[in-house]
Formats: structure tokens, sequence, C-alpha cells
């Protein structure tokens, strides 16, 4: 064993320096691709299986025990479909298009801190990167619809750009209301800030905004009860009707990465990411990963939840919750949050 | 010999500021007036990794955000829902290319003229501050310290903008129907709009 381990290091200064750089880095983004999809598998077994339990069904329960290996058989099904193209569909953008969609999706992972430390890129301005990639997923949509040349796949990416521009802006004020507090961009520092047990968490000071970024999130991921751009009953499957096998399957992994991703955030910015909600209190007080990936989970089961809770909202109902409610909404907060600061109301704006 | 680093450094800023000159240039030539939007997209990436580059990473990221994440996003929109017709377009490239290219070396004599002798000479690089201090915070304090007014008006003209923008395009038609949400909401309860119902859970096999 001793010898092995001297073989492969050995193997390994034998490499030259920009090769190891190189995979250095492409094992830090497997590192971080690989648990995304693995957790994006199990997210779409648990969504069928929790929706099922709130509508008093079973769920799937045929493959593996109760169903557990149903995402592995859905892959292989969806791998071994055919893939269709429209007649006079634009080839080029037709299958750009899932590639976008994929792309800032997984890309936004490079910023999130797990642990101080156990990130793949500890920017000064990570907050602001996440948004900038994040806002570059709406071009897979769009121009999945312009390019599939269907008129269902068309009006469903125009519903659904509109719809990703207004709450991004939301979304941003949302997000400046955290930066007020924080002080800062890197999301390493804006979870060590509030270190101090779960009174000092930003989501006390900040409900509000937390409300409005977690519903802009749900809007952003065209879920349930926003899914205006897909909108089965009206428009069959909207952007993605004309896509099938491995393309259709690119679209879902992207949506469902991006759940993951806001939940992700959400934890981060609102609810001190790894730190323990007891702290101070012996072992259970100690910040892990562990309690961001509770946290995480928190968020996704609320996804689920109005998924099953809530018909769908219609179109301009969409669009005046998120120009008119949410946006006042948050301009208000942020002079309430202004008014904070000055006052220097603990132990937030110490 | 340069650090793996700096190679790869190197390699990327070739790799990048070749995609956004070509970029640029399939913008203007390209014929499908969709390819065009996306290659422009193509360019202000490029042109926000070249910047990301340089240390202005604040720069960078708001290029990528406001322009590829918002205003091309709405041009592609434009683009895509009108059949614009190529032919009708082209008509008279000829007669006013020589006004074409009057203005094109104008603007860059321009840039040239503001920029050439402050920073394009060897060596005379504007250094990114090396403080502790972040760059959006940097930028921050320029911004409301000294170029306060500036700022300012810049901001004003921006709302006028959006005011004029608006009001030009805005028309109010009598026949249109609207809904109050707010009078939809204040519904009483006692008007029994809905009735809500206590269903019992069944239990299997059991009739309900």
């Amino acid at each position: 064993m001793n010898e092995f381990t001297q073989f492969v290091v050995g193997v390994w200064l034998q490499v030259p320096g920009w090769a190891q750089y190189l995979l250095i880095i492409v094992g830090e983004i497997l590192a971080i691709v690989i648990p995304v999809i693995l957790v994006v598998a199990y997210m779409t077994y648990f969504e069928r299986k929790v929706i099922g339990y709130m509508q008093s069904r079973i769920g799937p329960n045929r493959v593996g025990i109760r169903g557990l290996l149903q995402p592995f058989a859905d892959v292989i099904k969806l791998v071994m479909k055919e893939v269709v193209l429209p007649r006079n569909a634009n080839r080029f953008l037709y299958f750009l298009a899932p590639v976008l969609a994929i792309l800032p999706a997984i890309g936004a992972w490079v910023v999130i801190p797990f642990y101080p430390g156990v990130v793949v890129a500890d920017v000064d301005a990570g907050l602001l990167v996440l948004l900038a990639v994040s806002s570059i997923g709406v071009y897979g949509i769009i121009l999945a619809g312009w390019a599939s040349n269907s008129k269902y796949a068309f009006l469903g990416a125009m519903r659904s750009a509109a719809q990703m521009v207004s709450y991004e802006i939301a979304m941003g004020f949302a997000i400046v209301g955290v930066l007020m507090a924080s002080q800062t961009l890197n999301l390493t520092e804006i979870v060590q800030l509030q270190a101090g047990g779960i009174w000092h968490w930003y989501f006390i000071p900040l409900l509000p905004l937390l409300a409005v970024y977690f519903i802009s999130g749900v809007a952003e991921t065209n879920r349930l009860p926003f899914d205006m751009a897909e909108g089965e009953s009206e428009l069959v499957a909207g952007f993605h009707v004309e896509y099938s096998g491995t393309a259709f399957a690119v679209f879902f992994l992207a949506e469902y990465t991006n759940m993951v991703l806001i939940s992700a955030v959400a934890s981060i910015l609102f609810l001190g990411g790894w730190l323990s909600p007891f702290e101070g209190l012996s072992w259970i007080g100690q910040p892990s990963t562990f309690w961001l990936l509770l946290k995480m989970a928190f968020f996704l089961f609320l996804f689920l939840w109005f998924r099953a809770t809530f018909p769908r909202y219609r179109y301009d109902q969409i669009m005046r919750l998120g120009w008119k409610v949410f946006i006042p909404v948050t301009l208000v907060w942020i002079f309430v949050e202004g008014a904070m600061i000055i006052g220097n109301v603990h132990p937030w704006f110490a | 010999m340069l650090s793996p680093g700096e190679i790869i450094y190197q390699a990327l800023f070739y790799l990048f500021a070749g995609a956004a000159v070509l970029a640029g240039l399939r913008m203007i030539l390209t014929r499908n007036p969709v390819y065009s939007a996306l290659f422009l997209v193509l360019a202000f990436v490029n042109v926000a990794l070249l910047w990301v580059q340089m240390g202005a990473e604040f720069l960078g990221i708001i290029l990528v955000l406001v322009y590829v994440g918002a205003v091309m996003v709405l041009f592609l929109f434009v683009v895509m829902m009108l059949d614009i017709n190529l032919a009708t377009l082209r008509q008279g490239v000829t007669r006013y290319a020589p006004l074409g290219l009057v203005v094109a070396g104008l603007i860059i004599a321009e840039i040239v003229w503001a920029v050439w002798g402050h920073f394009l000479g060897v060596g005379n690089t504007p250094q990114t501050a090396a403080s502790a201090l972040s760059n959006t915070r940097e930028l921050g304090t320029e911004i409301y310290t000294h170029y306060l007014y500036a700022f300012e008006v810049a901001a004003a003209i921006l709302v006028l903008g959006i005011v004029a923008a608006i009001a030009l395009t805005l028309r109010w038609r009598p026949a249109t129907k609207h809904q109050n949400p707010g009078q939809q909401m204040r519904v009483k309860a006692d008007e029994r709009r809905i009735r809500l119902v206590d269903l019992k859970a069944g239990k299997k096999g059991e009739e309900s």
C-alpha cells in the first residue's frame, strides 16, 4: 500500500506543472458537478414521492427498494430515446440551447462555499458573479423556443423570458439587502458574519427580503406556481415541447440544478450557511456542511410543497406580483434596513 | 520561463480577445439577425472576461449582468418577433458606405485621442489599486465621493429617458377591460363565493 502511494506521488510529480494546474481545476469541477447531478437525480425521486404522499398516492415504488433506483431508470430511458430535430428548425441553435441552459446552472456553483475554504473560486464579488452567471440562463430557454420553429415553444419562451427578466430585478434588490447587512460580496464572509446562533442570522431582520428572494427564485426557475414557460395545459410543454431524449434531459437537469442553487444561496445568505442553529452547545453547535445541506433540503422541500399546493398563476398576475408587489416591498425594506443600520440594531448591525 | 498560471493566463487573454474581435465582426457580417444578436452577446461576454482578467471584476460582472442578462435578452426578443426583411435593409449599403466610413473613422480618432496619451503608452497602463479594499467598494467610494454630481446627473438623465419612453408608448384605450386585484381580494367572506367542505379521509376498503 505504501509503495502504491509512493508510486502515485511519483507519477504526479512527473506531470508537468501546467497539466497539474489543469488537473486540479478539473478535479475541483468534478467534485461539485457529480454530487450536484446526484442530488438532482434524487430530487426528482423525492419530488414524486413527496407530491405522491401529499396527494394520497405512493409514488414510484417499482424500481429497486421503495423505488430508490427510479432516477437511474429514468435517465437510461431518456438517453435511449431518439433526439428528434423538427423540420425547418435551426439545427445549430436547437442543439446549442440546452447547452446554454445547463452551462450557467452548473457554472454558478463555482462561488458557492460549502465550508470555509471549501469553494472552487473564493472571489470577492461572489454574490455578483452568482447573479451575473445565473442571468445568462434565460438564453437557453429563448433560443430553445425560437430554434424549435414551433409556436407553442415560442410562446413558452417569450413568457419565460419576460418572467425571468422581471423577477431578476426583485431578486437583485433582495440581495442588495443582504449586501447592506454584511458590507461584503464574498459569500464565505457573509456566512461568517452571521455567526453566534440562530438569532444572528439575517433572516430575522430581512424576513421580507427572504420571502421575496425565495418566491422570485421559484419564478426564476419556472417552477409551479409560476411555470408559465411550460404551461402544460395550454402550451403542451412550452419551450421544450420539441425536445426529446437527452436534449430534454439536459433542460430538466438545468431546471433542477437551478432549484438546488437557489436553495443553497438562500441558505447561505439568510440562514447562516454551515453555521449551527444551536451555536455554543457542545457538539451540536459546531459548524458543519451538514447544516448547509439540511437548510438546502428545507428550501427544496418548499419547492415541492408549493407545487403540490398552489394553482398556477395567471400571466398578468405573475407580472403584477413581480413589478407591483415585490419590487416596492424590497425598496421599502431597504430603507427600513438603512434605519436599522443607523440605529445599530443588535446583534445584526453592530 | 513563465509559471503554469501565467501561461494559462496569457492563453486565456488571447482566447478572449480573439473571440471578442471575431464575434464583433460576425455580428456585423452575418445575415441572420438572431445570429447577429447572439454574436453581440458573445462579444460582450468575452469583453467582460477580459475586464475581469485585468482586475476590473466589478465592471466585467456588471457588463454581463446588465447587458447580457437583461438588455440583449430584450433585443433578442424583438429581433425574434419581428420578421426582419434583410433585402430591404441592404438597399443603399453602397450609397451610405462612405458616410459610414467617415463616422467610423471619427469615432476611432476620438477614442485614440482620448485614450492613447494617457493609457496606451507602454508601461503606462492604469494600475489596479493594490489595497485591501475590494474592487466594488473602491469603485463605490470613488463614484459617491469624487464623481457624485456627474453620477447623479447620469442617473437623472436615465430616469428621464425611462419616463419619456413610457410616456411615448403608453396609450389608454377606453375599450380594454381591466381587473382590480385589490377589489377582487376584498370580496366579503360571508358572500360565500367558495364553500370549504371538510371531507373525512376514507380508510382502505371503505365507501366514502
